[in-house]
């Protein structure tokens, strides 16, 4: 019965997080910045890389007469408007040439966003440039949703593979299971046991486990730069902020009388400081989660922008001598990430079960 | 150009703060050894935090710009 819970937590945490990324981030219109037919613009491509999309980005090449070619992975629309639901493939909207027509309505794909228009796909822009069109609620199946549910499956075809071999009479780890043992133990030891204790653990186990793996198969899963990988999934603030959250119910709901104590009246301190102290202290109940949701999507969206930079120093100087120094660091920054990625998870994982650690102790 | 200035004075600052702390571990280690883990763990922690409040101040810079 416990096992099926656990199961059926995990499901539904992956499930929450997968709704939450369906909420997109506002990303800016560099459009100015493409005035230059020549110039190549480092700026436009690292933004469109490390955003949302609602085309999975196979390849773009230019054909011998010079006519551009792009080969995408349409991915599914799920559009709520006016109380109807409209779903069809992103590849109707031609990546933002055609209109679409769904019931009274016209959509039209403008930066990755979608903007109801009139017939004719007219996107009407205010002085700075920024769409004033009203937008659609926005459900879609979208790059990230689609690379974070592969990453679930990989998780989840990797652990029941290892859970497997535990059923039966003890044995040798093999396989995948040797492989997982370790990170297993060491979340257990070094995360969770040292920050909660030993008969707290088992409570917060699955929670910190599935936070430490998820979020490092995420980060993995972006350093891979060809097809089915390179989505910017950690670092999408959506995706961070909903794990974020998961931390702040946690640790609020399972907060002990001292932890509430120690907010609202802090013993043994003269009473004009309380003043000053609990407003303090109700804003840090907010701060720590913001913090984690903060420092793992500027992590790994710094990682992604600065590997993207080296990329494209060659096209901006438009030299090969640079290529060397371009490829050098772009391979020794790459490195640097995989140690990034697994450390965020580390930290993330250690921050959360220190916050949970803190909140449940009880009076000493 | 304010902002880069800005983001310079942010790097500075979490770079001591956080150069002080792994001076710091790296002293408590070469004095007790057998503490390593527990060390590593605080000083992970600590530079969490430091990094967490120079992050913050990068995201409002970029807010402002």
């Amino acid at each position: 019965m416990a096992k099926i819970l656990r199961v059926s937590y995990t499901v539904f945490l992956f499930f929450i997080v997968a709704l939450a990324s369906f909420a997109e981030n506002e990303n800016h219109d560099n459009s100015e910045m493409a005035s230059e037919e020549e110039s190549f613009d480092a700026l436009g491509m690292i933004m469109h890389h490390i955003s949302d999309s609602h085309y999975w980005h196979i390849i773009s090449f230019e054909k011998k007469d010079g006519s551009h070619t792009e080969i995408s992975l349409p991915l599914p629309v799920i559009l709520l408007h006016d109380g109807t639901l409209s779903v069809f493939m992103s590849s109707e909207f031609h990546h933002g040439e055609s209109v679409v027509k769904k019931g009274d309505s016209y959509f039209k794909l403008y930066h990755d966003k979608i903007y109801f228009t009139n017939s004719e796909g007219e996107i009407i822009k205010d002085e700075e440039g920024h769409p004033v069109n009203e937008k659609p609620l926005d459900f879609s199946i979208t790059k990230n949703v689609a690379s974070m549910w592969m990453s679930a499956l990989i998780i989840l075809g990797l652990f029941i593979t290892a859970a497997r071999k535990y059923k039966g009479s003890p044995s040798m780890p093999t396989g995948v299971q040797s492989f997982l043992e370790p990170l297993i133990t060491f979340v257990r030891d070094d995360i969770v046991v040292e920050q909660l204790g030993e008969e707290k653990a088992d409570k917060y186990m699955p929670y910190i486990l599935t936070i430490f793996f998820f979020i490092w198969v995420n980060n993995l899963i972006g350093m891979v730069p060809v097809f089915p990988g390179g989505s910017n999934v950690s670092g999408n603030i959506a995706f961070t902020s909903i794990l974020a959250l998961f931390t702040l119910i946690l640790t609020n709901i399972n907060g002990s009388k001292t932890y509430w104590k120690h907010i609202f009246a802090p013993p043994g301190i003269p009473t004009p400081i309380k003043v000053m102290l609990v407003p303090i202290e109700i804003v840090s109940i907010f701060t720590k989660p913001f913090a984690l949701m903060i420092r793992l999507f500027a992590n790994i969206t710094a990682g992604h922008i600065i590997i993207l930079s080296l990329a494209s120093l060659m096209f901006v100087m438009k030299t090969y001598y640079i290529a060397p120094l371009s490829v050098g660091l772009s391979l020794f920054m790459s490195m640097l990430e995989l140690l990034v990625g697994l450390l965020q998870a580390y930290i993330f994982a250690l921050l959360s079960a220190l916050f949970i650690g803190m909140a449940v102790k009880e009076e000493h | 150009m304010y902002t880069a200035i800005g983001l310079g004075l942010i790097v500075i600052g979490a770079g001591i703060g956080i150069g002080s702390i792994g001076k710091g571990a790296m002293e408590a280690i070469g004095r007790q050894p057998e503490a390593t883990s527990k060390i590593q763990t605080a000083m992970i922690i600590a530079a969490a935090l430091i990094e967490g409040v120079a992050l913050f101040a990068i995201v409002l810079a970029w807010l402002v710009a």
